[in-house]
């Protein structure tokens, strides 16, 4: 049960950029992706500043593949995916067992807001091919048929952990000899239904987020899809150049405390990172990284803070909220943030939490507000923690 | 795996552990809308008037399946959902179109998130252990079912809460009905699968199980297999999955004595399952079991809680209109189908 699941390639698209060497470049060149509301068509775009991936649906259409008019969320999967697995260099897919795990919060909402304008007043109305995908799993199987996938796909949905648990997921089919390849993690667009749910909840920035800062405001909702491909030992051992990174811990743990607040201590955070460093046979001194969930929000900086405070008191890892620079992802953040922590691992680096003015107060550690380079890291702590309590925490260690 | 406990809300009355289907609820119209219980029982006063149905449900059904099972902190829960809380998407959404992003209220944002049932029950429950919100199509109950199986084997869990929730809305009644998966008629829902024409009835449900690793005296039955496959090509690709299915599982046709398949009364989508009668599965007992409770991706759960009953009571209700009565009953293979294009066969064993 505890063969090791190895990281054959990654595929990202976000607002830093629409392959993971570019996001790579933005993140080593300090360029986040949040600006001014650009492609989301929302009354609140002169107020509300949001990580959009800099392409228009016509521009995304023509990359992935896919036909004109389909939901962004499935072009944002399609390319990283894609990516991903190109990258693997596994060749036809055909010849192992191979999963497609995906996730995503709202699926094909992004087209289901505009069928809803004439369906609202009159039932009859509305162009169905607008709400087709409107459901999470018929986001996935447009990608998935993309691939060529078929021997197992299926799609996970718990708020921001969904990703996560996506990868969780895939890497226990594997152990499970279930499947030899899988392509796990997640894709969400921006929509309206998700700006405007998280505007009436009041955890919105107006300006650029600045998790872990003493004087955050909110966060800023991005939009993206990352993807890694796992593979068994026996796949690993077939492909011209040796993975170098594993997938060696995962937990998944409930809040159990609020729909959508973390309980001030942190609960679901610590037993998730702790039940990953448990599951991985590591103890918090391993951890070189750890990129952080920080979302920007007053309640999950403190809720996650204290956790690690509470996990890693006295000697704390360097660490970093990626979100600063592709803004809070929603369903694709694990996936997004999964080929983060590979590429620190690969490259010996630590991005920076930007716009980290005043530390704060209630903890006794700093996140990197430099890029840090030529480290040696050997395992990274990824967190992904959501509304309904969902937390999952995932580490990636050097083969 | 063993099936401890079930908790099943539907369009019969499925709830509360009595006879199997002794009186069955003969619905007209292509919707079958659930039996609701009285919530009042399961969920605290205030917390009602705020749930939406399915919410409802979903914490109902889970509560009376654990509070079967004696227990009050499962290692695990694990949701499936096709179309997650529709009636507050709906409402989130028709609010956000007519009042031009303007001017909302969070509640139903807050309770339209995939894993909101899930996420409920943990609440209610205090429980911190793993949590998991399964939401694709037809396999959206089979997957957590995976998952569920898996924690068990993995021997990370003891006791798994598992279920499956989807509610219809007047929203995607209408939609679903314009793409044309409804009758037009006014079918009497016991007779569904005996009048094949175009289209289904639409069906909702909240079906819960708590799975255990280790065999009770308590026990409906053993969940022994599952699996899935995704868009056949035809006829064959289908029987050489079954037959593969059978193969892993060690089990020959012959020992199989009944078969709860998908049939939902649409002729289109029946002919998969009227070859299969007449050829694989030819000299097998079989019954549907849409009639009871409608077409909707998490049907599945509703056929796995059937099958678990007829199991434990060893016996076939008459409402599922078996003409040859098998000898024993002692494995079920249940053979679902979601729009011809999500397949999953389950099979259910006696203790």
């Amino acid at each position: 049960m505890s063969a090791p699941v190895f990281i054959a390639g990654t595929g990202a698209i976000s607002a830093i950029g629409h392959s993971t060497a570019a996001c790579l470049a933005a993140l080593k060149n300090e360029a986040a992706g949040i600006g001014e509301m650009r492609y989301l068509d929302s009354v609140h775009r002169d107020e509300l500043p949001v990580a959009e991936v800099k392409l228009s649906n016509e521009e995304l259409s023509l990359l992935s593949g896919l036909a004109p008019g389909i939901s962004r969320t499935a072009e944002l999967g399609t390319i990283a995916a894609k990516e991903a697995l190109e990258n693997a260099g596994i060749g036809d897919v055909a010849q192992w067992r191979t999963g497609f795990i995906s996730a995503n919060s709202v699926g094909g909402m992004d087209k289901t807001e505009n069928f809803y304008k004439a369906f609202l007043p009159d039932p009859t109305k509305g162009r169905l091919r607008d709400v087709v995908n409107h459901e999470c799993g018929a986001v996935t199987e447009i990608v998935a048929d993309q691939l060529g996938i078929k021997d197992y796909i299926t799609t996970i949905s718990t708020a921001c952990s969904s990703s996560a648990n996506s990868i969780f997921f895939g890497a226990r089919l594997i152990r499970n000899n279930i499947l030899d390849v899988v392509v796990a993690g997640g894709a969400d667009a921006l929509t309206k239904f998700t700006l405007n749910g998280f505007n009436t909840l009041m955890i919105l920035d107006s300006e650029y987020c600045k998790p872990f800062d003493e004087n955050r405001k909110g966060l800023n909702l991005g939009e993206g899809a990352g993807y890694v491909v796992l593979v068994s030992e026996k796949v690993a051992a077939t492909l011209k150049e040796n993975p170098s990174v594993k997938l060696s811990g995962y937990c998944n743990a409930n809040d159990a405390y609020h729909q959508t607040a973390s309980s001030p201590d942190g609960t679901g955070s610590y037993l998730a990172m702790s039940g990953a460093l448990k599951r991985a046979g590591l103890q918090p001194a391993d951890i070189g990284y750890i990129n952080l969930h920080g979302t920007g929000t007053q309640n999950n900086d403190i809720a996650e803070g204290t956790a690690i405070k509470r996990l890693f008191d006295p000697r704390f890892p360097m660490m970093s909220s990626t979100k600063t620079f592709t803004g809070h992802t929603l369903g694709a953040c694990g996936g997004i943030e999964a080929v983060f922590s590979i590429m620190a691992l690969n490259n010996g680096i630590v991005y920076p939490n930007l716009r980290l003015e005043t530390p704060m107060a209630a903890l006794p550690f700093t996140p990197e507000t430099k890029l840090v380079t030529g480290v040696d890291i050997k395992h990274v702590l990824s967190n992904s923690f959501g509304f309904g309590g969902n937390c999952s925490s995932l580490i990636f260690s050097k083969v | 795996m063993y099936i401890r406990a079930t908790g099943n809300i539907s369009p019969q009355e499925s709830f509360g552990h009595g006879p199997l289907l002794e009186t069955p609820v003969d619905h007209r119209g292509n919707r079958l809308n659930c039996i609701e219980p009285d919530y009042k029982e399961f969920i605290d006063v205030k917390l009602i008037r705020r749930m939406s149905r399915i919410i409802k449900m979903g914490v109902a059904a889970a509560s009376e399946c654990l509070r079967e099972a004696t227990l009050k902190n499962p290692d695990a829960i694990v949701t499936g959902t096709a179309y997650g809380c529709l009636e507050d998407t709906g409402i989130f959404l028709g609010r956000m179109v007519e009042q031009q992003e303007t001017l909302l209220a969070p509640t139903a944002f807050i309770q339209s998130t995939h894993n909101t049932i899930g996420a409920q029950i943990a609440l209610q429950l205090q429980c911190n252990n793993y949590n998991n919100a399964f939401v694709h199509r037809g396999f959206s109950f089979e997957s957590a079912l995976l998952d569920a199986m898996l924690l068990l084997k993995e021997g990370d869990a003891q006791h798994v809460l598992v279920g499956a929730i989807d509610e219809i809305t007047n929203a995607s009644h209408a939609i679903l009905t314009r793409m044309g998966l409804y009758r037009h008629d006014n079918t009497a829902s016991l007779h569904l699968l005996t009048t094949p024409q175009k289209g289904t009835v639409a069906g909702e449900g909240a079906a819960f199980f708590v799975l255990a690793n280790a065999a009770s005296a308590t026990d409906y039955a053993r969940l022994d297999a599952l699996h899935t496959f995704y868009k056949p090509a035809g006829k064959e690709a289908i029987e050489k999955e079954i037959g593969r299915f059978l193969l892993n599982t060690g089990v020959g046709l012959n020992d199989i004595d009944l078969i709860i398949d998908g049939r939902n009364g649409d002729a289109r989508h029946d002919a998969t399952f009227n070859e299969l009668e007449a050829g694989l599965f030819k000299d097998i007992p079989s019954a549907g079991f849409k009639h009871l409770c409608g077409e909707y991706p998490t049907a599945s759960a509703f056929a796995l809680w059937l099958a678990t009953r007829i199991i434990k009571d060893e016996q076939i209700p008459a409402v599922l209109n078996v003409a040859k009565q098998p000898a024993a009953l002692k494995k079920i293979l249940v053979y679902n189908n979601h729009l011809n294009s999500h397949h999953s066969l389950l099979l259910v064993s006696a203790c």
